[in-house]
This record gives C-alpha cells, structure tokens and sequence, in this order.
C-alpha cells in the first residue's frame, strides 16, 4: 500500500528543481523579458553547486554557490539583451547552448565523486524544498504588494512608460534576470546536491524548458507556478512509482511522461488564454520586446 | 555618452563583415580559455582551424567536413527560412531523430529485399516523419496559440526516448547477441547511403544539401512564399492585412524545417551513423540553429557557415586526440560563437554616434 503522505513528500522534492527556476523566470518575465535560457543556467548551477558543496564539504554553500553562478552566467544575456538589444529568443538560446558545454567542459573532474550528506529540515524535509516554498508567497508579496515589485511589473507591461516616469529600465531588468539566473541556479543544484547526489552531463534533462512552460501556465502569477511544479512532480513520482512496480511500458515510454504532460498542459492553458476574453491572465504587454530609449 | 541610432540603410559590407568578427572574437575567448584551462592556446585553435585542412592528417579529416556539414546545412536551411518569419522551430533535433527513425523502419521493414526502391522510400520515409513531427508544434500554433517553441522542444525529449525504445525494443538486431541497436544498414546495401566519390565524404545527404540551398535561395528570392515570409518577419501586422495567413505560414515553415531535418537524419542513419542507437541525435539539430544565424538566414551564407561549424566539429574531435582538449571543448566555442554574433549584429542595425549632451 502507498502512504500518501509519503508520495506528498516525494512530491514536494521532485517539484523543487522547477519550482525555484520558474519562480525565477515568472519575475523576469513580469519585467517583461523572455529568458529561454533557464536550461543553461540550471545545468551551470547544478555543477557550480556540486563542485561548491564537494570542495567546501558544506551543501548549504553549494546552494550559495549555485546562485551566484547562476546569476553571471545569466550576465551574458542581460549584456546582449539590454545593451546590444539583440532578439531575445536567440540570446536565450545561446545561453542555453552555451552553459550546457560550459558544464560539460567543467564537470569532467567532478565525474565520479559524491555530493557531502546535507542534514535535514523540519518533517524530515530538505531545507531547500522549505526555502523554495517559502518563496512561493514571498515572489507573490514582492510582485503585488511591494513598491519595487509595481515598478518591475510596470517596467514589464509597458516599458516606454515606465521610462517616461524616469524609470530606469534596464537596471531593473538586469536584476531580473540576475535574480532568474540564481533562482534557476539553486533549482539546478538541488538536482546535483540533494537528488541524484552526484554531477553528471546534462542531468538537467529539460527541466528549464519544462519551467518556462510552467510559467505560461501560471498564467505569470506565483501560486500558479506552484501548482504548476506540483502537477509536474506528480507525473514524476507518478511516473517513477510504475517503473518501480515494473507496469509492462518500457521504461523509456514512461519516462516521456513529463515531457508529454507539459505539451498537454501548455495546449490546454493557451487554448484557454486564446479562447477567453476575460482582462488579466495575459503575458505580460512588453514581453519579448527589446527596450530602446530614443530620448 | 553613446547614443545608438537605428540604420535606416542596410549595411551590406557590415551583414558580410560581422559574422567574420564573430568568428575572430571566438577564437581569441577561446584562446583565453585553452590558456586559463593550462592549454597551449595557439597550439589549440590550430589543432582546431587549420590542421583538419592542411595539417599533417587532413587526407582523413578532409572528407570529414562534407560529412558533418551536409546535415547541418540541410537543416539549418530549413530553419532560417522559418526564422525569417519569426516562427521558431528549436526542435530540429526531434525532428532529425523521428526522420531516422521513419527512414530506416522502411529498411527495416524491407530487409533483406535487394530492389532499388527501397532507399528513395527511405528518403520519403525520414522526410515524411520530420514533417510529421514539425506539424505537431505547427498544429498546436495554429489550433490552440500554444508556443512552438516550448512544445518543438518538448518533443526533442519524446523523441530521444522513442529512439531509446526503438534501440532496446522494436528495432532491436535479432542477429545482434542482445546488443541494443538495428541492424548496421551500412551492411545493408539496398538501404545504404553510400560515399558516392571515394575520398570526398559526399554521400546523398551532401547532394540533399546543395539542393536544399538552391531551393530555399529560389523560394526566398523568386517565389511568392518566400516574399510572404520575409513580410510575416518584417511587418506582421501590414503582411496579415494584404492577406498573408499566420497559419499558413506556420504550418509551412515548421513543415519544410521538420522535413528537411527528417532527411538529414535518414542520411545519417542510412550512411555514417549506421544504425539506430539510443545515441541517434547527436545535438546536429541545435548546432544548426547556430549555423543558420552565422550564415545569416541566407542560403549562401548558411553554406559557408555549415562548413565553418563543421571544422569545428573535427578539429575537435582531433583536439581531444592530439592535445587531450575535453570532447565539451566543441560545444562552448558554439555557444560562444552565438553569443558574438548576436553582440556584433548591433552594427548592422544601428549607427553608433556620440551624443552631445545639452
């Protein structure tokens, strides 16, 4: 018999990874830039992370490490977007490209060695999946209820006037995608530190393309995101659980199951935003636009 | 304080001079890198850009560069055209790898029949399945508004399991002792996509290339389609009033990519790769993405840059034997070469000025 409890909890971790990097990407794409980067700075934070944790023998500096790597990682893109106005989508694409070989070159060394056990939190549960719960109502209070979150969220509904009020666009947009890149940093290293417990190549294995599906799903609100990573920690433990009970799928068929799920939930979801006219509920106005003050 | 100011001309000198200076300012961050990794760095780029042509074994890296170039040629032309229109197809890599797949279930199917028909049905059959596997993300577009390039993506991991699945289960060589894999249809000469001038590296995908060039320069420049998707790029909403469908488009462009990564796949199953594997895509499918925004979008440009991307390829693969350089060493030169080529692409769309402050 399956505890429920104990499939809840394994939900919760499997959620993690793709809770933090779309938290990430729903605040930069709330300043009104599209990311597609989210892959690549994951894969970066998984290796910075582990190779962090392995070195200091402290996870929790891992994590730390994870974030910052994540974030210049993300640098690149914030120079070539904000400064040299290149298109978006590209860009994204290349940081992606970009942090996949980055990691691969540099994690040859750290093939092979074990992550340093991480002592857990309260209910037995990672202090990672508490953080990233945590900031589920934290985003959602900075977005809606802070000062600086109106102006970020102003910045990305119409930038040219939130430039007219003096607003410094850029700036703004840049700590974006910063903040993305270290939130989508520790959603990788939690992979490498506290789930496979080891670093190989490419073990993100789409998890950033799966995020920035969520955030569409979100409908780019923070407990939408939530829900989101839910649903898809569900399909995978879901998924896992039937290999383990050895259902006769082969194995690679079941394992499509996120990844077929996030097409599902994406066509629905869209259908949805299409069809409805009901206000709100709509990307934000200036997403995927680039931003070039004439005066 | 600098100021940009849009161009109002086009630039021709700087749309040829810039993917050149992306090209430089690679190697010289990438030299800095070989340096900072403990490498030799001229020793390194060299290994890289001149030995696969004129150095010591450039009689076996030689052919190699037609090998390696025509499925990135193949595919990337397909892609830029859709690029063009601001439809982007990211999953040229599913689409490749359902292509292969299609492609040698007719080989397959047929084996060991000896009849001449077999490998065009091949060529049909892997473009048919790319085309098939593109018009999903099209459909979905078109049907539902759902982005396609999430779910062109999404379907690059399906594919990858089903090529896992086909390796292990289906297409399993029943004369294989329990090896995963398909037959070796280089073994199979009815199905077999061979050099067809000893010593070029030129099989039919490379032939397939130069056809695709031709076509996708016809189609851009001379054909009607071609204008409509340059408009649809341009001026959506002036090409959506003198009557151009989005979804038309849509579905063509995703259509054209997915077929013509379909065939690169099918070349490269039927010839140098062999057989089936759960390793059938080899990442071709997002290095094109590379070579079609070196290139341009244009179909000479993309030539020579499908020809650049894939000397980086071998001179690779001969910088891990002769330096010992890291297989991923590869990889980050693309990501790189992409990242300076969208950084120096400023220069063909705006004139930098000073600005006098008042």
């Amino acid at each position: 018999m399956i505890d429920p409890v104990a499939l809840f909890l394994l939900l919760l971790s499997a959620s993690t990874p793709i809770l933090f990097a779309a938290l990430g990407e729903l605040v930069v794409e709330r300043a009104g830039v599209l990311n597609l980067g989210v892959e690549g700075m994951m894969i970066t934070g998984a290796l910075a992370g582990f190779a962090a944790a392995y070195h200091t023998g402290n996870p929790f500096l891992g994590f730390a490490g994870a974030a910052l790597a994540g974030a210049l990682i993300a640098l690149p893109f914030a120079v070539l977007t904000q400064f040299l106005l290149s298109n978006q989508v590209a860009s994204g694409l290349a940081l992606t490209l970009f942090g996949l070989g980055l990691a691969a070159l540099f994690g040859k060394p750290m093939e092979g060695v074990k992550a340093p056990a991480m002592s857990p939190g309260p209910l037995g549960l990672n202090w990672i999946v508490w953080l990233g719960l945590l900031m589920v109502p934290a985003i959602w209070w900075f977005l809606n209820r802070s000062r600086a979150g109106l102006i970020l969220r102003g910045v990305g509904e119409n930038h040219d006037a939130a430039h007219a009020l003096g607003y410094d666009v850029r700036r703004v947009r840049i700590a974006a995608i910063a903040f993305g890149g270290a939130m989508a940093g520790i959603g990788g290293a939690f992979i490498s530190i506290s789930t496979v417990l080891q670093w190989t190549e490419g073990m993100t294995a789409g998890a950033g393309w799966i995020a920035l599906a969520i955030v569409v799903f979100s409908n780019w609100t923070a407990p939408g995101v939530l829900a989101g990573a839910w649903l898809f920690g569900g399909v995978t433990v879901l998924q896992l659980r039937l290999q383990a009970a050895g259902v006769r799928v082969p194995v690679q068929l079941l394992s499509m199951a996120p990844y077929l799920a996030t097409i599902i939930v994406l066509v629905a979801i869209s259908a949805r935003q299409k069809f409805s006219r009901r206000a709100g509920g709509t990307a934000p106005g200036s997403l995927g636009q680039d931003f070039h003050a004439l005066r | 304080m600098i100021r940009l100011v849009p161009r109002t001309d086009t630039a021709a000198l700087l749309q040829v001079a810039t993917p050149v200076m992306a090209v430089l300012a690679t190697m010289l961050a990438g030299g800095i890198l070989f340096a900072i990794m403990g490498y030799d760095p001229v020793a390194a780029i060299r290994t890289i850009f001149w030995d696969p042509l004129f150095g010591p074994a450039s009689g076996y890296s030689r052919p190699q560069l037609l090998v390696k170039a025509a499925p990135l040629i193949l595919i990337a032309s397909g892609l830029a055209v859709g690029f063009r229109a601001g439809i982007w197809n990211i999953g040229a890599e599913g689409q490749y790898i359902i292509g292969a797949i299609a492609g040698a279930a007719v080989a397959l199917a047929a084996y060991p029949a000896p009849e001449m028909w077999i490998f065009p049905a091949m060529v049909i059959a892997g473009a048919a399945g790319g085309w098939a596997w593109g018009m999903i993300p099209a459909l979905l577009r078109n049907w539902f508004g759902a982005s396609e390039i999430l779910v062109s993506l999404m379907l690059v991991y399906v594919a990858q399991r089903i090529a896992a699945w086909m390796a292990f289960g289906p297409m399993k060589n029943p004369e294989g002792f329990g090896m995963p894999g398909s037959r070796n249809l280089q073994q199979y000469p009815a199905a077999s996509n061979p050099e067809l001038i000893a010593g070029t590296g030129a099989h039919w995908g490379v032939v397939a290339a130069l056809v695709a060039i031709l076509a996708t320069w016809f189609l851009m420049s001379r054909h009607i389609r071609g204008f409509h998707i340059r408009a649809a790029g341009i001026a959506p909403r002036a090409a959506r009033f003198a009557g151009v469908k989005p979804e038309t488009l849509v579905a063509f462009c995703l259509g054209l990519s997915g077929a013509l990564a379909g065939m690169a796949g099918l070349f490269e199953v039927a010839g140098p790769a062999g057989q089936i594997t759960d390793q059938v895509g080899v990442g071709y499918g997002f290095t094109a993405i590379i070579v079609a925004f070196l290139g341009r979008l244009h179909p000479v440009g993309i030539l020579l840059a499908g020809l650049l991307l894939a000397l980086t390829y071998i001179g690779g693969e001969l910088a891990q034997l002769t330096l010992n350089l890291p297989a991923a060493t590869v990889q980050v030169f693309q990501g790189m070469l992409l990242f300076f080529l969208l950084g120096f692409d400023l220069l063909t769309r705006f004139r930098i000025t000073r600005r006098v402050t008042a």
